[in-house]
């Protein structure tokens, strides 16, 4: 079946046989095989569908920048199935399922392949266009028909059954990329004792070395000299190689992304070993050797199946010892793909000619050509390919002008080997924003200055040849170490048969054919055509930046990594301008695409997040109560019985607690000790509330605003003694008011003597509220009286309840008689349960936060986030009771009277009452004025509590409206879906309005 | 990742221990009753957004919960110097022009 191997040649294990399924089909490989080698050594190259056009698609390299070779892999079980993995990465191992993509029904007969004969409707700019009429068109086209047709791979619809593990990782030197010039420099640096970390994407160690090996290095062969170098590498203690290991991105202050693959290549992966591994590496120097990327040339047909990089086609045939076709039309402007086709041509494929669009090449070549027979077309260009799923010919003339060609003549073959030359490789670089400065005789961009300790060495600084690139990377590995203060001796390695070249960057290779007709592809994976990128500045997009946009060019996975330099050429051709000016779009990380696992590492699961509990909320999931997230606090919704919905459960909560007594879990309101000499002076600062006055033993409201006069927090507070106060805080807001209060007492007021520390999970917090509250908590209290003499509403006494120390609040967020009992977190769940069984005596109910929420919109008390959004004043919340009128400041009692905050048709903080009382409204919905049907409606503001009111028998509702406070008594309009509601406003406190309750 | 060096642990540590807390030196108004409303919304909200050097407060929060004053460049991001609540802001290398302490030193 292997008819494509070729004896003798590549670097995979022959004796290792290994079976893989392609679309349903069973191939074979060997080990040390990616899919794509092992693929194209069975014959197919067809191996998968485009982006857009759905045009057949084969691999058009042999590494990580592949476009179009992109696959749907899948190990057993179920969540391990990825999509488009790229072939030309991904390794062979026994068992391995893969599928193609973009396709349907069938790879070989694709529907959505209608989609190129309609090229003309997908033209640049086709997002912007195409999808703006008819707007009916909209979800009966556009979405569901071309939605699907497009994109690249599927989803998995499984969570991901893999773990990621990540590292954090410092050393003196980085080098990335293992190439000559890296391997140099990692031996000098190594030698010298130097601590080397050394990483490269691929399997093995070596770059460009396997797949275009030097006749000698330093008189042994290449694959000698490479291993006695890894073995050498290997045994010195200060230098760590990873393989499979992607530099991804390069952070600030040489910190080094680095995504390394454990498993993908495993038959059997170790049990719970982790697939991916992110390091974090801190290097005192990085020296980035990640050499260049061949360029594509830009003609007719240049994506068809069987058209591939020069330097792809020696890797696939030296690497894996694999021809890609039997015979092949070299098309190149630089002098490398003519060594790729000596070495197909020694390998016994059919070179049917070498078309270099140059004018002349060196002698050197020309009769290297002639000794083999190939017929080399200097001047010429190929102006179309023919074949759909599979090259079968090309069509070359000789260049005349700059346009056009004559003498066009057919050549029949199986391969088109393209190369317009090499493009450094400065991702990474680009990462760190290092300048890029343009070289004008080879017309590459070139790294220029750096901002960050790192060196660029071989091709990644336009230096073609692996002899300056053994030499560059020795020299790099000196300058780097000599940055570390140590002083490295040199080394030489020298090499045979080395392979120097040069070349010419093109843009559109010349061509008689109809300029809109011709499908010359820049960038593979978004389907970007030369013709786009001059239609793009036709259309006015003079930048880069404004063309990659309109286009998409470089916009896929792929960042570019082929098409960014045509792309720019071709713009700054059809824009008359010098290259440069056209500017150079951003690299991004990271380098390659990489798992969304890979980042996330160890966050996931339960260790997405934390989850924090009080020490009642194993009762509370004994006893069956439903749970919601409140910040990062699980909380105990409510308690449904048997038999119970939500609704009903929450009704006979509130029922039960407003007629004899509920407890409620109050653990996780925030809470923050503020001691100190000056402690009342720094409330009074905070706080818009007096606090000089109030007797230790009592509590208050406090409300805190931001500078900007909108309130920031509220909760009540109690004076323990004269230098310490209980600060209590909304659930969500307690880290957010601890770190306003750090930031005012370190920066503002550091004269002032206090200390504040978050005590929010030292305490449980009980809350008991109703008629019976005292009845239950009275047994238990020790060393003060209860009664509503001794211990009227907002008092506070410190004492023992059921044993423990206590600090008992007389205060209610009900409008019941309420306490709530603080004592050391840990013994919450025992007085709990003590609470409960004496609760039993009173038909006590427990209740969860949705009683809670009920019980307070009744009284009116806002819930701050709820009911307030960031621009509600203490006065359009109808607090202005709450704040110190004698107080001379307080953070943000300046901003309450700037002109803004005064105005009368703010929106203010009132309450609703639907005209029919059964209908509880929408929390979020938008409020119109009564009878207002035009569309679009003046939005007047907006429900933000909504309840049903089991003690009113109605529903009731909290909402922020324009000039709210003057409407009373008036209507307005909800308009929902299919009905508009009419509710009346009213004051907020619907229940008790006078307080008696709570004087009980 | 930056490193940011704490100048009351006097040690250099991963941006991730660090939080950002505004522009520097922006003093509270000793009396912001006696502000005029124009004065008053300039101490709220206007801020320099420069191009270059620009002075800041951060916050060791993941260490010693300490506030402090930096000298950061807002093209390369990086720090040129921390000190302080207090002190009086360094002078920056160059009026305008793109620090890179990392390189120099
Ligand atoms: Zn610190």
């Amino acid at each position: 079946m292997n008819n494509w191997r070729v004896d003798g040649k590549g670097r995979i294990n022959r004796d290792k046989r290994v079976r893989f399924t392609f679309d349903g089909v069973s191939y074979q490989g060997y080990e040390g095989d990616t899919v794509a080698s092992a693929l194209l050594a069975n014959g197919v190259h067809l191996m998968g569908r485009s982006f857009k056009y759905h045009r057949p698609r084969g691999p058009v390299t042999a590494g990580s920048e592949e476009p179009n070779a992109l696959i749907g892999t899948s190990r057993s079980g179920a969540g391990r199935f990825e999509p488009n993995t790229r072939a030309t990465v991904q390794e062979l191992y026994e068992g391995l399922t893969t599928v193609s993509q973009n396709k349907w029904p069938s790879l070989n007969f694709d529907v959505g392949a209608v989609n190129d004969k309609l090229h003309k409707l997908f033209a640049a700019g086709f997002y912007y266009k195409t999808f703006m009429w008819p707007k009916s068109f909209w979800d009966k086209v556009y979405e569901p028909v071309i939605r699907a047709s497009a994109g690249l791979g599927v989803s998995p619809t499984e969570p991901d059954a893999d773990t990621y593990a990540s590292r954090y990782l410092h050393t003196e030197l980085l080098i990335v990329g293992a190439g000559p010039s890296g391997l140099a420099a990692a031996l000098t640096a190594a030698r010298n004792g130097t601590d080397v970390v050394f990483v490269d994407e691929n399997r093995e160690l070596g770059g460009s070395l396997l797949s275009e090996a030097p006749s000698a290095i330093d008189g042994k062969s290449t694959e000698s000299w490479l291993a006695e170098t890894i073995a050498e590498l290997e045994a010195c203690d200060n230098v760590r190689i990873m393989t499979r290991a992607t530099a991804i991105g390069y952070y600030h202050e040489n910190m080094v992304g680095v995504a390394e693959k454990l498993t993908d290549h495993m038959e059997n992966p170790p049990v719970n070993a982790p697939r991916e591994r992110m390091w974090r590496i801190r290097a005192q120097e990085v020296i980035l050797a990640q050499g260049a990327l061949e360029r594509p040339l830009v003609f007719d047909g240049n994506d068809r199946p069987g058209v591939m990089m020069a330097g792809a086609a020696q890797t696939y045939l030296n690497r894996y010892g694999v021809k890609v076709g039997n015979a092949a039309v070299v098309v190149t402007s630089h002098d490398s793909a003519w060594y790729a086709a000596f070495d197909l041509a020694d390998a016994g494929v059919k070179i049917s000619a070498i078309v270099d669009v140059r004018t002349t090449v060196n002698d050197y070549l020309n009769s290297e050509a002639q000794k083999r027979g190939i017929s080399a077309k200097v001047g010429h260009s190929v102006t179309s390919v023919s074949g759909t799923k599979r090259v079968s010919g090309v069509k070359i003339g000789r260049i005349s002008g700059e346009q056009y060609v004559t003498d066009i003549i057919s050549i029949p073959c199986d391969t088109v080997l393209m190369s317009g030359g090499w493009t450094p490789s400065l991702h990474l670089f680009s990462h760190t924003k290092g300048s890029l400065h343009w070289d004008e005789e080879n017309e590459v961009f070139l790294p220029g200055e750096r901002t960050e300790r790192c060196h660029i060495a071989g091709g990644g600084r336009g230096l073609w040849s692996q002899q300056a690139a053994f030499d560059d990377g020795v020299h790099a590995a000196q300058q780097a170490l000599t940055s570390l203060g140590q002083n490295a001796p040199g080394l030489s390695v020298d090499v045979d048969g080395d392979r120097a070249g040069s070349g010419i960057v093109m843009e559109e290779l010349p061509s008689n054919d109809d300029k809109l007709a011709r499908r010359a592809f820049v960038d593979f994976q978004n389907d970007v055509t030369a013709k786009d990128i001059r239609l793009a500045v036709r259309e006015g997009m003079l930048s880069i930046e404004h063309v990659k946009r309109f286009t998409t060019n470089g916009m896929a996975t792929d960042q570019g990594k082929m098409s960014n330099m045509n792309g720019l050429k071709i713009a700054a051709n059809e824009l008359g301008r010098p290259t440069p000016k056209v500017g150079l779009t951003t690299f991004r990380p990271p380098y390659t695409p990489t798992t969304f696992g890979t980042f996330a590492g160890y966050h996931k699961d339960e260790l997405f997040e934390v989850t924090r509990k009080t020490n009642i909320d194993n009762w509370a999931e004994e006893n069956g109560a439903v749970f919601e997230p409140v910040s990062l606090w699980r909380r105990a919704w409510y308690y449904p019985k048997a038999g119970e919905d939500m609704h009903t459960a929450v009704a006979r909560e509130c029922r039960e607690t407003r007629a004899s007594v509920g407890m409620f879990d109050a653990s996780t309101l925030g809470k923050i000790e503020v001691v100190g000499p000056d402690a009342a002076e720094f409330m009074n600062r905070m706080y818009t509330n007096p606090w000089t006055k109030l007797a230790s033993g009592r509590c208050r409201y406090g409300l805190l605003l931001g500078e900007d006069g909108f309130i920031r927090d509220d909760g009540v507070i109690g004076r323990i003694s004269e230098d310490r106060f209980h600060v209590t805080t909304t659930t969500g807001g307690a880290a957010r008011v601890l770190t306003m209060m750090e930031h005012f007492l370190q920066t503002e007021w550091p004269d002032l003597d206090v200390w504040l520390t978050s005590t929010t999970e030292q305490w449980s917090t009980i809350a008991l509220n109703g008629p019976n509250a005292r009845k239950v908590l009275e047994p238990f209290v020790k060393g003060t009286d209860l009664s509503a003499e001794a211990f009227p509403h907002m008092a506070l006494r410190e004492c023992t309840v059921g044993g423990f120390e206590a600090r008992l609040f007389r205060v209610s967020f009900t409008g019941e008689l309420g306490f709530e009992v603080n004592v050391p977190s840990e013994h919450g769940r025992a007085l709990w349960e003590m609470l409960y069984q004496e609760g039993k005596k009173h038909d006590m109910c427990v209740y969860g936060t949705e009683t809670m929420h009920v019980l307070r919109a009744e009284k009116g008390f806002i819930i701050v986030g709820q009911d307030t959004d960031g621009t509600v004043t203490p006065a359009d919340a109808g607090l202005t009771w709450a704040i110190g009128k004698k107080k001379p400041d307080f953070v943000g009692k300046r901003s309450l009277t700037r002109p803004d905050m005064l105005l009368p048709n703010r929106k203010q903080l009132v309450g609703l009452l639907t005209e029919d009382p059964s209908v509880v409204l929408e929390e979020g919905a938008q409020i119109v004025e009564a009878g207002d049907t035009a569309i679009p409606a003046k939005m007047l503001g907006h429900v933000t509590s909504s309840y049903w009111s089991e003690a009113l028998g109605r529903s009731i509702a909290m909402a922020l409206i324009e000039g709210g406070f003057e409407r009373n008594g008036t209507s307005i309009d909800i308009p929902m879906p299919g009905q508009t509601h009419r509710a009346t406003v009213s004051g907020t406190v619907f229940y008790d309005p006078d307080g008696d309750r709570i004087k009980m | 990742m930056l490193l940011i060096h704490c100048p009351y642990c006097k040690e250099k540590l991963p941006e991730l221990e660090f939080e950002y807390a505004g522009q520097a030196h922006i003093a509270r108004p000793d009396n912001p009753a006696e502000q005029t409303d124009a004065e008053w919304r300039d101490y709220l909200f206007i801020r320099s957004n420069v191009r270059g050097d620009h002075a800041e407060q951060w916050r060791h929060s993941h260490g010693c919960g300490r506030y402090f004053n930096a000298l950061r460049n807002t093209v390369s991001d990086k720090f040129i110097a921390t000190y302080e609540i207090g002190q009086a802001c360094p002078t920056s290398h160059a009026e305008g022009e793109e620090n890179n302490e990392q390189l120099e030193s």
